[in-house]
């Protein structure tokens, strides 16, 4: 089984905000991330697709392919936007670094061809990052 | 959904690799430079990863707040801008980054229950890391 790793970047905003807390409880759990006007990251992400080395041509995935999918179904819908307002997967549920990644591997994972998906990684600053493997 | 959170901090400490059980040759040849007398310094990334369910109210499988403050109150405390071989922690140890790894895993285990630790990493230098997974 061989891994292989393609990165891509992002720019988005977003906002920590749940409207069934309190005003209080927003600040008190989520602090400046709940900043009224939201806030913006230069987000890092990594997909690791697993499989074995197609012996003609000695990939595991058509890399090609691969960035074509990360980019159709992940980076044109999230670079440069406003998460909370404009990805439909954060209109209703919170865009922490957790459910990006969750949200990004169920947008990926039925779309690639030869490998499987192993890991979706995002990282929200160089020093904080979550790693989502599609465990229930 | 579970998912695996990692944060990283960075502390800088001296220390010095001498076994008490070796003789001077022996600790010469075991650890080299790092055998120097008056020690030497590293600028330590503590790589934290933690894991569970994320939380459906708040997004997040523990609060970052949570763990940065336990992180700052218990391991940089301790260690930034210290020197190790001085510490109660490496009476009887050499603070190799392997020992300090399992040292920090061992503090964030006992006292860090807001979610499952997963593993503990320590980058010595840019070409050295060390992890621990308990």
């Amino acid at each position: 089984m061989v891994y292989l790793t393609r990165k891509a970047e992002f720019s988005a905003s977003h906002l920590y905000h749940n409207p069934e807390f309190t005003p209080e409880e927003n600040r008190r759990v989520f602090g400046k991330c709940n900043n009224p006007n939201g806030h913006g990251h230069n987000y890092t992400l990594e997909v690791t697709v697993k499989g074995e080395v197609d012996p003609r041509s000695g990939f595991v995935v058509d890399l090609k392919k691969l960035k074509e999918v990360m980019h159709r179904e992940v980076l044109d819908a999230m670079d440069h936007r406003f998460l909370n307002k404009e990805v439909p997967e954060f209109l209703h549920q919170i865009p922490t670094t957790e459910n990006i990644a969750i949200a990004i591997w169920q947008r990926l994972a039925t779309k690639l061809e030869s490998a499987k998906l192993h890991r979706v990684r995002v990282y929200e600053t160089p020093d904080l990052f979550v790693d989502f493997y599609g465990e229930l | 959904m579970k998912a695996h959170l990692s944060r990283r901090y960075l502390f800088s400490a001296s220390h010095r690799l001498h076994s008490e059980s070796m003789s001077a040759q022996e600790n010469q040849e075991t650890y080299g430079k790092c055998n120097n007398p008056y020690g030497h310094g590293h600028n330590y990334i503590v790589e934290v990863t933690v894991s569970g369910q994320v939380d459906a109210t708040t997004g997040m499988v523990c609060n970052l707040v949570d763990l940065d403050t336990f992180i700052d109150r218990e391991v940089l405390a301790r260690f930034d801008h210290g020197n190790l071989n001085t510490l109660q922690e490496f009476a009887k140890e050499v603070p190799t980054t392997e020992n300090l790894c399992i040292q920090i895993y061992e503090i964030v285990q006992r006292g860090f229950p807001q979610a499952h630790l997963e593993r503990v990493r320590l980058e010595e230098t840019m070409m050295n890391s060390f992890e621990y997974a308990g």
